[in-house]
């Protein structure tokens, strides 16, 4: 642990990355995988829209073009989005409530290592005789009768990476609530913390309905049952209940986090308090709460009744209330304000017309009776790109050039930021905006391809030309962190100047340890109180002493190995391989070995001593 | 969530305050204790007296199971107590979503 400051072979730093258990290294893991299958789920939508572009167009199959769709939205939301959310709350959110590590170090590094495995399995599909093909929501019907493995992979697959993800969120939930520094009370919490804590407690109750969904559909396909078998007695519906009670959850679990990013670039870009600090505290528990009302508006034209669409209408509309409050307080706290238009600033600020979009279609959706008109179209498909890419993404974008100092000691480089930023807007809203009238016009959602002379073609090429731009934006970014780490130029604490909450109060990237002293937190942007006041530092609220570290440990990825090498076992056991049974069981051996190794052997970490700590003191310890 | 023990190597814990505390817990431990019996005794005896209608035993029972319920977190877990919100918020929370799936299955899910 004190080779920290060393230079270590390639082989070392892959071993210490397979083991570790620190918050900051796992961060990293998260984003590099998420951002790799967010490549993957681009290149996804890039081939959705060279198939559409004309008319006719047989760039892929039919059947091939069900698989690249439902992986496009399995892979962005679930192995793309999630895991780059995670990144930046692993990265962040224990710097900000000024703790050292998350409660749970090797839980979080199973969390990961679970996600990774589920997502690698579920991608593996394309080399193992073909993806899921019935779409993300993978609608029991439809999934049941799909042929091949696509279906088995994709609930297997996330049933996988999905306990990683519980687990990771009631780790966060463990950290906000037992773990803050002194000082640090729930109302002097950054939003972004907030948003990390409402989030992990929708995770914590929107992921069982998920598992027992996917736990029934498991049973269908693999093991005989007939839970969705209509002609057996079976229920399809409860299906799509079980899924959107999870769904709609879901897609608040990335668009909260996103609020948090932005929450806290307006404060630090517009050098001003953000305003209106506990009515967005507020919001937030409301839309956290609210999303789990709303879920039938995705099954408006299911039949479930007047009176149930009716309440589900208003309930989805009420949602509407809470967001516009945040949107109006982002807007006060630029007001008066003296902005700086960095990349991370461009993108929050066009962040609000881009959402507020889509948050509009939005409300137009949930009213019941038009939902018969824009279900199943491209307007559907309009709304939550303008929701997901306008939100979560352009967060993403944000947060990456917002806190990329702070993880890697390093700053992208502005220049091409501003172009990443400028391509990926401009590409953006030309790919979504026309993809309203597209839907109006009558074009319907998930087909492979359309016929000439409907009014489609402009549209679909102008939409088309513009998926281009975000990938062009997007290779700047790639590009732009190639050539950043390649100069590699380190920067101090507070790389932005402006920085406001605990993260920015310590070195960056931070010591393993984080905070050589826990510091004293006085109020709401807790660093800037001090700066406004003269000091350079946190006053520390504990005089020095030894600090009690997790060791790094091998079993978080040998647990989420054998269940990876499982998953195998059960999916190839339906056609009677005589080798899928022992496959399943070793699988299985070796993640209960694993748990069980972990739990007889007693690891009760390490401490580094005092004295370590002062030999490495550049400017003095306070007392 | 706090400790209770009378001996706990603080020199300063008012014994006298601690002994008057549990012995107010322990009375209310046994108030809660004899309700609850009296609670399923009433619910046994619905069922068993015959008379009434199952539209309204079902519903009695189903509010004195609250109340069981109520009982058992408040008074033998001690939820009543100090440093509980953050454990009994996600509860209830969990409790609605619950509620509401079930309340879900029971009227818009058809077969």
């Amino acid at each position: 642990m004190s080779t920290y400051a060393q230079k270590k072979g390639f082989g070392a730093t892959l071993w210490d990355f397979l083991t570790t258990v620190d918050h900051k290294k796992i961060a990293i893991l998260y984003l590099i995988a998420g951002g790799f299958f967010f490549v993957v789920g681009g290149l996804e939508a890039m081939f959705i829209r060279i198939q559409l572009a004309v008319p006719n167009n047989d760039f892929v199959s039919a059947g091939l073009y069900n698989e690249i769709m439902t992986m496009h939205g399995t892979t962005m939301i679930f192995l793309a989005a999630m895991p780059l959310v995670f990144a930046f709350m692993n990265a962040v959110m224990p710097l900000q409530i000024g703790a050292r590590d998350v409660a749970f170090p090797f839980v979080n590094a199973l969390g990961f290592w679970l996600f990774f495995f589920g997502g690698v399995f579920l991608n593996l599909s394309w080399f193992l005789g073909g993806a899921p093909d019935a779409g993300w929501t993978s609608y029991a019907s439809l999934a049941i009768a799909s042929k091949g493995h696509g279906v088995d992979f994709y609930v297997l697959g996330l049933q996988i990476s999905g306990i990683g993800t519980l687990i990771g969120g009631i780790n966060f939930l463990v950290t906000i609530i037992n773990m803050r520094a002194p000082g640090m009370t729930y109302m002097r919490m950054p939003l972004f913390t907030w948003s990390t804590f409402v989030t992990s407690a929708l995770i914590l109750f929107a992921f069982p309905p998920l598992t027992v969904g996917l736990v029934l559909m498991m049973f269908d396909r693999l093991f005989g049952a007939n839970f969705f078998e209509v002609t057996m007695g079976g229920n399809t519906v409860i299906w799509e209940h079980l899924f959107w009670i999870f769904g709609h959850p879901e897609v608040y679990i990335l668009i909260l986090p996103a609020f948090g990013i932005f929450s806290e670039t307006f404060a630090i870009f517009s050098r001003k308090r953000l305003f209106g600090y506990s009515s967005m505290v507020f919001a937030l528990v409301l839309i956290g709460f609210l999303g789990f009302m709303v879920w039938a508006h995705h099954m408006f034209t299911t039949g479930l009744g007047p009176v149930a669409n009716a309440i589900f209408a208003v309930a989805t509309m009420a949602i509407g209330v809470p967001t516009g409050i945040k949107i109006f307080n982002w807007l006060f706290t630029m007001w008066g304000g003296s902005v700086k238009f960095t990349t991370p600033m461009l993108y929050a600020v066009s962040f609000i017309p881009s959402f507020v979009a889509g948050g509009v279609t939005g409300v137009m959706l949930a009213s019941a009776a038009a939902d018969y008109q824009y279900h199943d179209t491209y307007f559907v498909v309009a709304h939550f790109h303008y929701v997901i890419v306008g939100g979560v993404v352009l967060a993403i974008l944000a947060g990456t050039h917002l806190y990329w100092p702070k993880m890697f000691g390093t700053m992208l480089n502005e220049t091409m930021g501003k172009i990443t930023f400028t391509l990926f807007l401009i590409g953006f809203h030309l790919t979504f905006f026309i993809q309203h009238f597209l839907g109006l016009w009558g074009m319907p959602r998930r087909v492979f391809t359309y016929l000439p002379g409907q009014g489609f073609e402009t549209a679909n090429m102008v939409s088309t030309v513009g998926a281009f731009f975000m990938a062009v934006g997007v290779i700047v970014l790639l590009i732009n962190i190639i050539v950043t780490s390649a100069r590699n130029v380190r920067v101090g604490n507070d790389p932005w100047g402006d920085g406001r909450t605990l993260e920015w109060a310590i070195p960056s990237p931070p010591p393993f340890y984080n905070f050589k002293q826990l510091p004293l937190v006085r109020g709401l942007d807790a660093y800037w109180l001090e700066k406004m006041e003269g000091k350079m530092a946190m006053t520390p609220a504990e005089p020095i002493g030894d600090i009690h570290m997790p060791n790094a440990s091998f079993l978080p990825f040998t647990i989420a190995l054998g269940l990876f090498i499982a998953a195998f076992g059960a999916m190839y056991h339906v056609d009677h391989k005589p080798w899928a049974l022992p496959v399943m069981v070793i699988g299985l051996l070796v993640t209960f070995a694993s748990m069980f190794l972990r739990s007889v052997k007693d690891d009760h970490g390490f401490h580094i001593h005092k004295e370590d700590l002062i030999e490495k003191t550049d400017k003095g310890v306070e007392a | 969530m706090a400790n209770h023990e009378l001996n706990s190597g603080n020199p300063r814990v008012d014994i006298e305050y601690r002994r008057k505390k549990s012995k107010e817990e322990m009375r209310y431990q046994i108030v809660s204790f004899t309700m609850m019996l009296f609670l399923t005794f009433i619910a046994f005896g619905m069922v068993a007296a015959k008379g009434f209608s199952h539209w309204f035993t079902v519903p009695i029972i189903l509010l004195l199971a609250v109340v069981q319920v109520i009982f058992q977190l408040y008074y033998f877990m001690h939820m009543n107590q100090k440093g509980h919100e953050a454990p009994s918020l996600f509860l209830f929370t969990g409790l609605g979503v619950g509620l509401t799936a079930i309340l879900t299955f029971m009227t818009i899910v058809w077969w």
